[in-house]
């Protein structure tokens, strides 16, 4: 767990990767999108409206997996204090908002030409429009912190109540009746005809990539202020 | 013990105990954060005539009908176990056609139709090409929409 405990080692490695991220996943997305706008069949009911999946489920998976991310980062912060932890969750959060936000905004465009409303209040929209607030929320607690590295208690502990909303999110369809359809996808397999299950999982792993890019810029620039922080102080004391 | 596992077994129990109380939070939810009734949630429900509902479910094969003033449509939504007659005046949406799921607002009347003043599509999980519409229910087999049954 320690093992990439020295920044310096993280920075070795993350610094090679970002680049490498940022490009295959710019590629995949510009790639998938361009595949799935222009060479995919209209839909049965919905026409060419069902193209804007290619960007609204990528950005749903991950706004929930940013999540994620932020909620196990503040266990290794309480529990083991690892100085990457803090620095990771506060990495994740605003990329994390930005596709929460994409995922609303971009359902919201997709609901009016195959609903009829832009939005309602059922259990999937709102509990996703939850977890975008609960992003804020975070993002103001972790910046309230005077110590830019780090975590404090009370932003781990908001983290991990938070991920209470990701299994709610992901069971609202299926607990409650819902305006939201159900998983296409599902371990028993998935029900979107392979003409736009392709480019579905191109463009999300493209944008997955292009989120651990952003991920590593982040936190890159957190530990380079952290070491200005630090010397800016060494130089002071002199 | 260690601080460390004094705090992993803390985070721990901290963990399940959210987890339980949402679960506990969810199941007492399940009836009032249900979007909308079924025709056969409806029927065991006893909404009184005129109280401000949603009935979502399937339009029935054949049953949409128009009125001669060519803005009054009349339809069946049905579920598995039940169905729901329905009228409404208005623009239909696009994807509002037989076999597909619907979403409508509106009230029961004092003989049990249900007077919709609006109605919202709804889209189920499947998603398939319109060259292939007519072989769609293969793709569908293992739809989990319990409505389209």
């Amino acid at each position: 767990m320690h093992r990439f405990a020295n920044p310096a080692r993280f920075l070795g490695i993350a610094k090679p990767l970002t680049p490498f991220l940022l490009w295959s996943g710019a590629i995949l997305v510009v790639f998938s999108c361009w595949w799935g706008l222009t060479q995919v069949p209209a839909e049965r009911l919905q026409g060419d409206t069902v193209k804007i999946m290619f960007v609204h489920v990528p950005a749903a998976w991950l706004g929930m997996a940013g999540w994620t991310g932020i909620a196990v980062a503040s266990i290794v912060q309480l529990v083991w204090r690892h100085p990457l932890a803090g620095v990771s969750a506060r990495a994740v959060a605003a990329p994390g908002a930005v596709f929460a936000a994409l995922c609303l905004v971009t359902g919201s465009i997709w609901g009016k030409p195959t609903w009829g409303a832009w939005w309602v209040w059922d259990g999937r929209l709102t509990s996703m429009l939850i977890l975008f607030f609960l992003y804020l929320g975070f993002i103001a607690l972790a910046n309230a912190s005077s110590e830019k590295g780090s975590l404090s208690r009370t932003a781990a502990v908001f983290g991990i109540i938070g991920a209470v909303n990701i299994p709610i999110i992901n069971r609202s369809v299926v607990w409650w009746e819902s305006q939201h359809q159900k998983a296409s996808i599902t371990l028993g397999g998935s029900s979107i005809d392979d003409s736009y299950l392709w480019p579905l999982f191109g463009s999300a792993i493209g944008f997955s990539l292009l989120f651990g890019a952003i991920v590593l810029m982040r936190m890159r620039a957190a530990l380079a202020e952290i070491r200005i922080e630090a010397r800016m102080r060494r130089l002071a004391e002199d | 013990m260690k601080p460390k596992h004094q705090r992993l077994v803390l985070a721990v129990v901290a963990l399940l105990a959210l987890i339980g109380a949402g679960l506990l939070a969810a199941s007492a939810l399940r009836e009032e954060a249900s979007y909308f009734y079924t025709p056969a949630t409806l029927a065991k429900a006893e909404v009184e005539p005129g109280k401000a509902i949603r009935l979502g479910g399937m339009v029935q094969n054949g049953s949409i009908k128009r009125d001669a003033d060519g803005v009054t449509v009349r339809f069946i939504v049905q579920d598995r176990d039940a169905t729901q007659q329905v009228v409404y005046r208005g623009i239909t949406p696009d994807l509002f056609v037989e076999g597909s799921g619907v979403v409508a607002d509106g009230r029961l009347d004092k003989n049990g139709l249900f007077v919709a003043d609006g109605l919202l599509a709804k889209h189920d999980e499947n998603y398939v090409p319109r060259e292939l519409k007519d072989i769609d229910m293969t793709t569908a087999e293992h739809s989990q929409d319990t409505l389209a049954k």
